[in-house]
């Protein structure tokens, strides 16, 4: 399972913590330090993947943001990359060319779509049209009330 | 409007992001949500009731500082009130923030359980799947408590929608590893398996997450999945690349499920059913064949997916370990990844490989690549490749190639990162010992570790090579010979000071027939590194100079004079003086003979598991350590020496160290035994350390304060302590929570330092908790453990009962185990003061006018744990004429009485 999702900047700022495990805050601020320390300090052209305590942390860079996954031991690197990358889309789909910013001022957004894509650090759905049309419908919703909902969520 | 926004844009919001934003410092970042702070708590006091989309704002606005890293004490009231808003984004803004920021409010709590029980019975799908994904954020266990048992009923219905059971399956799962207990198996397991058939791939993919982990835990009821899985994973695996649409990542069928079906198979063995492994192992080449295939899409994305399934389908191919062809293609494939110009593939390949090295079948195999991955190791410019470089030798070494590896990885170490020096020398030196056929190699290896490394060669390695040599005899001399070599080097390294003084003491007679190492040759060499070394080694070397003067008595006079000057016998160290005096007199009045008895050579050591691969398994953890252990059924394993015995305690036999060392645990012991009736005082106290205690304890609670005093005027640095609870205490005394902040690193000579320990009694126990210490002190790593002074009278609340309670409580408590009773002769003065004095400090009312003899003491009390209370009478008979004590306890728990005994008749 994923452990923790964080994303970053290059500067170190955080811009979304997401976390699978019950973590006192005190702790959070220790491997948010680590994380971004760590990362930082990898040269360009190394490998996305570092061990770290019992946990593999997978990053990947996409334009100013890091994006940082932490897995547990037996899971694998390459498809957690990706799970990433799929994230990355669904921001971009969501956003249209997403950038730092829109992560900044719509964070709840970001982390609704993080809730349709991953639930308890698992995958719950890998379709991008399906996640994306969940997101959309919630956003048509906005001020709706319950009984009109009730009908747009049917798209199955 | 400042940048973006989407959505139902708050308009609110993005202001003061944007302001966060423009704040040019932190204190402006401060003032700037302290004032925003004040004016969303001016608006949740106001008069005026805030309508829905106002309270969205400011929650979310509270949210946002929180995110910043900033508390949050108020506001959870109305997140709480959103939860019940009709409308959908005020619900998921409630909602979110109670993820984020849920505590055990237990009160908040239950507001919130009911309305996830009001949207989980909406038969709303959306309200349903924002309620299902809040369990999941928080998965604390009241909330397991409150829908464990109705989460699989959502899941397996029929009419349920597929988002919806995505969510429930996943749901399940997080409250399944945070509670498992509550979340019992039942008719709904058989139906959760059927969900790998299921239509919809999003509902399988949610739903293997969570029969993988039931299967870990249940295989048994579980195993029904395995033919399930090969079937939907032959059915993926032969899928054009278009077949599974939206499901297909980069022309890749389905790669997050195949990985997933892959990972379930490992929970299990190779499936008996014949077709269904015949169909199985089709999928495991099928997907070896594709490898081979040219790439479909050159992105990024489509080769990592596929080489997701690739790495998994090897894991399992692994895990099987029983097909030899599989595993042979297995580690060609992973020989192709070592020279791919993708680094990812190249960390993977090697990381992997190390598994398979493991394997009888592909152990050859992977020893064909051991060029390349040395290779790797020199020419890598990533430090994690370099890494698994270095794990991969370690796995592939066997008696044909550890002369090679070892010599690689030596070589390797003058230039390798400082971050993982130390476990590199760990490894060199188990690999050394382990396939050394002739020991001089051997000796020259660790050697050389300390030359190249010194500083990263920890005490086990050193300790190591001193037992092999001293029980092995055809290496003696050789070893002697080196080190003497080793030490005419300009600037060696101190442990290198260490093994030289201690093989020159036991073995320098072996090489002192050659003029340029005669005896004083070898002293005078010896003596001069002495004066650059720690306490420690001095101390070593002072041993080592009294075993000279027994074996070459011509040094008597010069090592007399030595030990006779101000430096040595008033050294401001007291071990040193110590030793210093001792041998002094020892080498003046002690005849030959006495001498020779008692500095004789050192015995060899006990066989035990060799100390450094036991350092290893601690710093890798359990299991992440398997020394390659192939083609040698070693010989007797005649090299297993000591463990934790050090040479420097053994070579001090000449002094009285091992009675001394004797005595430091023994009056460890006493001091421990001493606060059973007391919660004040010194634990312990040695030249360097002094801990003292203070305690308090009420009810099932206590709160233990430790004070650590440097008595020295140098400085403790990396100071740190741990508190352990061994074995059966884990369950029984819970969070002896070491509180924040919990040591300071440094303590300054002369300074004391304070940490709190909170205790809390769950139910009865028995072993103390210990209390380990570590720091350095003048360069050498000190390192104490004690037991802390936690014992189960600490849990006791005095009762007061008249003479008849007692007698009648006594006849109640009548059956043979409840009662324990101890005859003991008295150790201390009989006082009756001193006596009272006790017997009060264990806990309990002490009852006068009960007994009928006015001799006898009798106490009541009631043990308090967390689960039950135990109630105790206690009789104490002394004997004044025969110095003896009649000891006896009824209690209403039978290890308690035991255990009141025990420790009782320690105290009078």
């Amino acid at each position: 399972m994923i452990r923790f999702l964080l994303l970053f900047s290059r500067q170190g700022k955080l811009r979304l913590q997401k976390w699978f495990t019950a973590i006192s805050e005190r702790e959070k601020k220790k491997i948010i330090r680590d994380m971004t320390t760590m990362v930082l300090a990898r040269q360009p052209r190394t490998c996305n993947f570092l061990h770290w305590k019992d946990l593999k942390i997978i990053y990947k860079r996409y334009a100013s943001l890091y994006f940082c996954l932490a897995i547990e031991n037996q899971e694998n690197e390459l498809i957690a990359l990706e799970v990433i990358h799929r994230y990355v889309e669904l921001l971009d789909k969501y956003f249209g060319n997403v950038c730092e910013l829109d992560i900044i001022f719509n964070f709840e957004k970001a982390y609704f779509i993080l809730d349709e894509f991953l639930i308890g650090g698992e995958i719950q759905e890998t379709s991008k049209q399906i996640v994306n049309r969940a997101i959309e419908a919630s956003d048509m919703l906005q001020e709706g009330d319950s009984s009109e909902w009730f009908e747009v969520e049917l798209f199955g | 409007m400042p940048a973006v926004s989407k959505g139902d844009g708050m308009r609110g919001l993005a202001v003061f992001i944007s302001d966060i934003r423009n704040c040019k410092s932190k204190e402006a970042e401060i003032k700037r949500i302290n004032k925003e702070l004040a004016n969303i708590r001016s608006k949740f006091k106001g008069d005026k009731a805030l309508d829905g989309y106002s309270k969205k704002k400011y929650v979310c606005k509270l949210l946002f500082i929180f995110l910043l890293g900033h508390d949050i004490d108020f506001g959870h009231m109305e997140a709480v009130n959103l939860l019940s808003s009709n409308k959908y984004t005020e619900k998921q803004i409630g909602y979110l923030f109670i993820s984020v920021l849920v505590n055990s409010n237990s009160e908040l709590i239950r507001l919130i359980n009911n309305a996830i029980k009001n949207d989980l019975s909406s038969r709303n799908p959306t309200f349903m799947c924002l309620a299902l994904h809040c369990i999941a954020n928080v998965g604390s266990r009241e909330m397991a408590e409150a829908f464990a048992s109705e989460i699989p009923r959502i899941l397996v219905a029929g009419d349920t929608m597929d988002s919806v059971k995505q969510s429930a399956a996943l749901c399940l799962l997080r409250l399944y590893k945070t509670s498992p207990d509550l979340v019992l198996m039942g008719e709904w397991t058989s139906r959760v398996v059927h969900l790998l058939n299921d239509q919809h791939m999003g509902v399988v993919t949610a739903a293997i997450s969570l029969i993988t982990c039931l299967s870990q835990k249940n295989p048994d009821e579980f195993k029904t999945c395995v033919s399930l899985a090969v079937s939907r994973l032959s059915r993926i695996v032969s899928s054009a690349s278009t077949d599974l649409q939206d499901y297909t990542y980069y022309f890749v069928p389905a790669p997050w499920l195949s990985c997933k079906l892959l990972r379930l198979l490992q929970c299990y063995p190779p499936p008996e059913d014949g077709a269904v492994k015949g169909r199985l192992v089709e999928c495991l080449e099928t997907i070896l064949n594709k490898a081979q295939e040219p790439p479909k899409s050159k992105k990024v994305q489509h080769s990592n997916a596929k080489n997701a399934i690739l790495f998994e389908a090897i894991s399992l191919i692994i895990h099987y370990d029983s097909e030899p062809n599989l595993l042979v293609r297995a580690c060609n494939q992973l020989g192709q990844f070592l020279q791919h110009r993708e680094t990812n593939l190249r960390y993977l390949a090697l990381e992997s490989m190390c598994t398979l090295a493991s394997s009888e079948f592909s152990h050859e195999a992977v020893k064909t690549h051991i060029e390349t991955v040395i290779n790797a190791l020199k020419t890598e410019r990533d430090v994690s490749v370099r890494q698994r470089a270095a794990d991969l030798l370690y796995a592939m070494c066997d008696r044909s190639n550890a002369k090679q590896i070892v010599a690689e990885m030596l070589s390797y170490l003058e230039t390798a990162d400082y971050s993982i020096r130390e476990e590199m020398v760990l490894k060199v030196a188990i690999l050394a010992e382990k396939y050394a056929v002739d020991y001089s190699w051997y000796v020259d290896t660790i050697l050389n570790l300390i030359r190249i490394a010194g500083d990263y060669v920890s005490e086990e390695v050193w300790y190591r090579v001193i037992q092999i040599v001293i029980n092995r005899d055809d290496v003696q001399g050789y070893a002697a010979k080196t080190v003497f070599e080793a030490l005419q080097a300009p600037a060696c390294h101190e442990n290198m000071v260490k093994v030289g003084g201690y093989i020159l003491g036991e073995f320098g007679n072996l090489i002192a027939g050659d003029p340029r190492s005669s005896p004083l040759v070898q002293f005078n060499l010896l003596h001069s590194k002495f004066h650059l070394c720690s306490v420690p080694t001095r101390a070593l070397l002072l041993s080592a100079y009294i075993k000279f003067i027994n074996l070459f008595p011509e040094t008597k006079a010069t090592i007399q004079e030595v030990l006779r000057c101000d430096s040595q016998i008033r050294n401001s160290d007291v071990e040193l003086q110590q030793r210093a005096v001792e041998y002094l007199k020892l080498s003046s009045i002690a005849s030959t003979d006495v001498l020779a008895t008692v500095l004789e050579e050192m015995p060899p050591f006990p066989e035990r598991e060799s100390s450094i691969l036991a350092k290893l398994k601690k710093k890798k953890g359990p299991g992440a350590v398997s020394v390659p252990e192939l083609d040698d059924k070693r010989e007797g394993g005649e090299l297993n020496g000591g463990g934790d015995r050090g040479p420097d305690t053994a070579a001090m036999s000449a002094s009285n160290a091992v009675s001394r060392y004797v005595l430091v645990a023994s009056s460890c012991l006493f001091m421990y035994i001493g606060f059973v009736c007391k919660n004040n005082g010194v634990l312990f106290e040695n030249q360097l350390l002094q801990i003292g205690i203070k305690s308090e304890y009420r009810q099932n609670l206590g709160r233990m304060y430790l004070f650590y005093g440097n008595k020295t005027s140098v400085q403790f640095a990396s100071f740190t302590t741990t508190v352990s609870c061994p074995g059966e205490l884990q369950s029984h005394i819970l969070s002896l929570n070491v509180q924040t902040k919990p040591v300071e690193p440094l303590v300054e000579g002369g300074a004391q330092i304070q940490q709190v320990l909170n205790i809390e009694c769950l139910t009865d126990f028995s072993e103390a908790p210990l209390l380990n210490i570590k720091f350095r002190y003048g360069g050498a790593l000190q390192n104490l453990s004690l037991k802390l002074p936690v014992t189960i009278n600490k849990f006791f609340q005095p009762t007061e009962m008249t003479s008849h309670d007692f007698f009648q409580r006594w006849k109640q408590l009548s059956q043979p185990q409840q009662e324990a009773q101890k005859i003991f002769k008295a150790n201390h003065g009989m006082d009756t003061e001193v006596l009272k004095a006790k017997l009060l400090g264990l806990g309990t009312a002490l009852l006068d006018d009960v007994d009928p003899n006015p001799e006898n003491y009798v106490c009541a009390g009631v043990i308090q744990t967390k689960g039950q209370q135990v109630g105790c009478l206690l009789r104490l008979e002394p004997n004044g004429q025969a110095q003896m004590y009649r000891l006896t306890l009824r209690c209403s728990k039978d290890s308690v009485s035991m255990r009141l005994c025990e420790l009782l008749a320690q105290q009078f």
